[in-house]
């Protein structure tokens, strides 16, 4: 029996505020252990949260770009466990009222779009960070993250393979950057996703049991692992067995997942509404003013680059997924820059040479005025392709104007039709034979001869001019 | 509705408590169900719940970092700790 597999995520994403959620601690990555931490984030009695502004602000934001309705009277809640890394022994999130709910975000499979659900976004706080010793039997705890503010994201259960769950994810990661709300750094931990993944027979509109998985955090890695788990349950099912509903453990390092826990260890998180903080009331005007904050999405971003500005569907792709670089390109369009000349240099040699240098896009040197004078001084014919390829390397060397490197390094290409004709002239009188060789039709001859000019100016001669100016002779002999 | 003793093993459990078989007997639990039970047959009409018991909304704070506490007095409280951590037993789910 063939199965379909029915796939929903659990995104959670640390949110760029300045602060912590319930207290005035710094919210960094990568500080020395325990430095950024209250008597607030560390759980201790007697203490109150305060909720950040900008928190509730930041998730109607991401509410609002991904299509979602927002709760005009929304609350907090305790979730209850005991884990080391939460000091409370309760993590403050939200159950029955979360901010957003009832959205969609568009993807792009292949060509093909595709709308996926969102069911809910709601706010909560990080817990903290457990480094545990490799020899010794205990662990030390690091709270600077915890009550780091993170929104939760979840998806209806419409992926249906784990290529759309990673494109699901890279457009989500995209949206949440554009709208500037995190900065989504899988690496750091700043973007990670829990898995739902069941199997059904094909054709049934019947969900099967479901498995989660937990510690998913690269886009390569959550495809793997949901490969590897519709692997694991297709085996089972087609060997006659049942799917329990239990949670799972991804090891991206072995490529596998293991039995974290059983339906009947599952927590019962005993939920209840947090008495130390007051309910939301969301007004139509604040839900406007943050409305007025959200720029052009990537979509819509990429249908005017490929409309207005006529750029092919593929370098509009690589423009929009790199938000700085879409940035970069506007700013080159407003000042008039040509779309075509910018996506090349863009997409082409400016991409590569970040690649090659394991820089970011953010590192670049130069603006977008110095990229617009290159493109202009290319395409006016003051310097070759070959010769702007140059100058764009010294580019990421020197903080000098294009101009001021052509002139540097000698690369303006002679466009002067006196100087050209002097060497066309004397090239053309080398080489009588090339008028006749013309004449019979060999037009070969023209190339040669455009060869040889470039040659005699050592290839600054401009070779459209060239080129015109010999044809011009050689059809005035073949007509005369 | 009643609660079977495993039932009520696991509830302790969550609330890392450790009860034993005696303690567990003597635990009138029926009781306090019973006592639930009374409260939800109240008649509330068109009450809507109770989220908060005070009536204000909206108590915000601006997203300004302030100093946070000194390392060393932070890890005052914590019965051990180690390499500025604070120590807990091994614990890996």
């Amino acid at each position: 029996m063939n199965y379909e597999s029915v796939i929903g995520l659990e995104v959670h994403a640390e949110l760029s505020t300045n602060t912590k959620i319930y207290c005035s601690c710094k919210n960094e990555f990568g500080l020395d252990v325990n430095t950024s931490c209250c008597p607030v984030c560390m759980g201790m009695p007697g203490t109150l949260p305060v909720l950040n502004k900008k928190v509730v602000e930041y998730a109607i934001k991401a509410g609002l770009a991904l299509n979602c309705d927002i709760t005009r009277a929304s609350k907090q809640d305790r979730k209850n466990y005991f884990y080391p890394d939460l000091p409370k022994a309760y993590q403050i999130s939200q159950f029955d009222l979360p901010l957003c709910t009832n959205g969609y975000l568009d993807i792009d499979v292949g060509g093909e779009k595709k709308r996926i659900g969102i069911t809910r976004i709601h706010i909560e706080e990080d817990a903290g960070k457990l480094i545990h010793s490799v020899m010794g039997d205990e662990s030390y705890v690091d709270f600077n993250r915890c009550g780091v503010p993170l929104i939760e994201i979840v998806s209806e259960p419409d992926l249906r393979s784990a290529e759309e769950a990673r494109v699901y994810l890279e457009t989500l990661k995209s949206v949440l950057q554009y709208i500037e709300v995190s900065d989504c750094k899988m690496e750091e931990g700043s973007l990670r996703c829990d898995i739902n993944v069941s199997l059904r027979p094909e054709g049934s509109d019947k969900f099967g049991t479901r498995s989660e998985m937990k510690n998913v955090s690269t886009f390569s890695g959550t495809q793997r692992a949901i490969e590897y788990e519709i692997g694991r349950q297709t085996e089972i099912l087609s060997n006659g067995g049942v799917i329990e509903q239990e949670t799972r453990r991804w090891d991206d390092g072995k490529g596998e997942n293991v039995l974290l826990r059983s339906k009947e260890e599952a927590h019962d998180y005993r939920y209840f509404p947090e008495p130390d903080l007051v309910p939301m009331i969301i007004s139509e005007e604040w839900i406007e003013e943050i409305r007025k904050e959200i720029p052009e999405m990537p979509d819509k971003k990429k249908a005017r680059y490929t409309g207005e500005l006529g750029l092919g569907d593929y370098e509009a792709g690589i423009i929009v997924g790199n938000k700085s670089m879409a940035r970069f390109f506007d700013r080159c369009i407003e000042l008039g820059g040509d779309a075509k000349q910018t996506a090349n240099w863009l997409q082409g040699d400016i991409m590569k040479y970040v690649k090659d240098n394991d820089i970011s896009f953010d590192d670049v040197p130069f603006t977008p005025e110095s990229l617009n004078e290159l493109s202009k001084i290319t395409s006016d014919g003051t310097i070759s392709i070959t010769a702007a390829k140059k100058v764009l390397a010294r580019m990421f060397e020197t903080n000098d104007s294009p101009a001021k490197i052509v002139d540097e390094l000698g690369l303006a290409q002679i466009s002067d039709t006196s100087a050209i004709e002097a060497m066309v002239n004397g090239v053309l009188e080398a080489n009588p034979q090339s008028f006749e060789d013309y004449k019979n039709g060999k037009t070969r001859a023209l190339g040669f001869l455009v060869g040889m000019v470039m040659k005699e100016s050592k290839g600054k001669g401009n070779p459209q001019i060239i080129n015109k100016m010999i044809l011009d002779k050689l059809e005035a002999y073949k007509n005369s | 509705m009643s609660v079977t003793k495993e039932e009520l093993r696991h509830i302790a459990s969550l609330s890392r408590l450790k009860l034993t078989d005696e303690e567990l007997d003597a635990l009138n639990i029926e009781a306090v169900i019973e006592f639930a039970r009374e409260l939800s047959e109240v008649d509330t009409g068109d009450e809507s719940p109770t989220n908060h018991i005070s009536d204000i909304h909206n108590v915000f704070r601006e997203d300004e970092v302030k100093p946070s506490f000194d390392r060393d007095d932070i890890l005052k409280n914590a019965p051990a700790k180690a390499r500025g951590c604070v120590l807990v037993p091994k614990v890996v789910e």
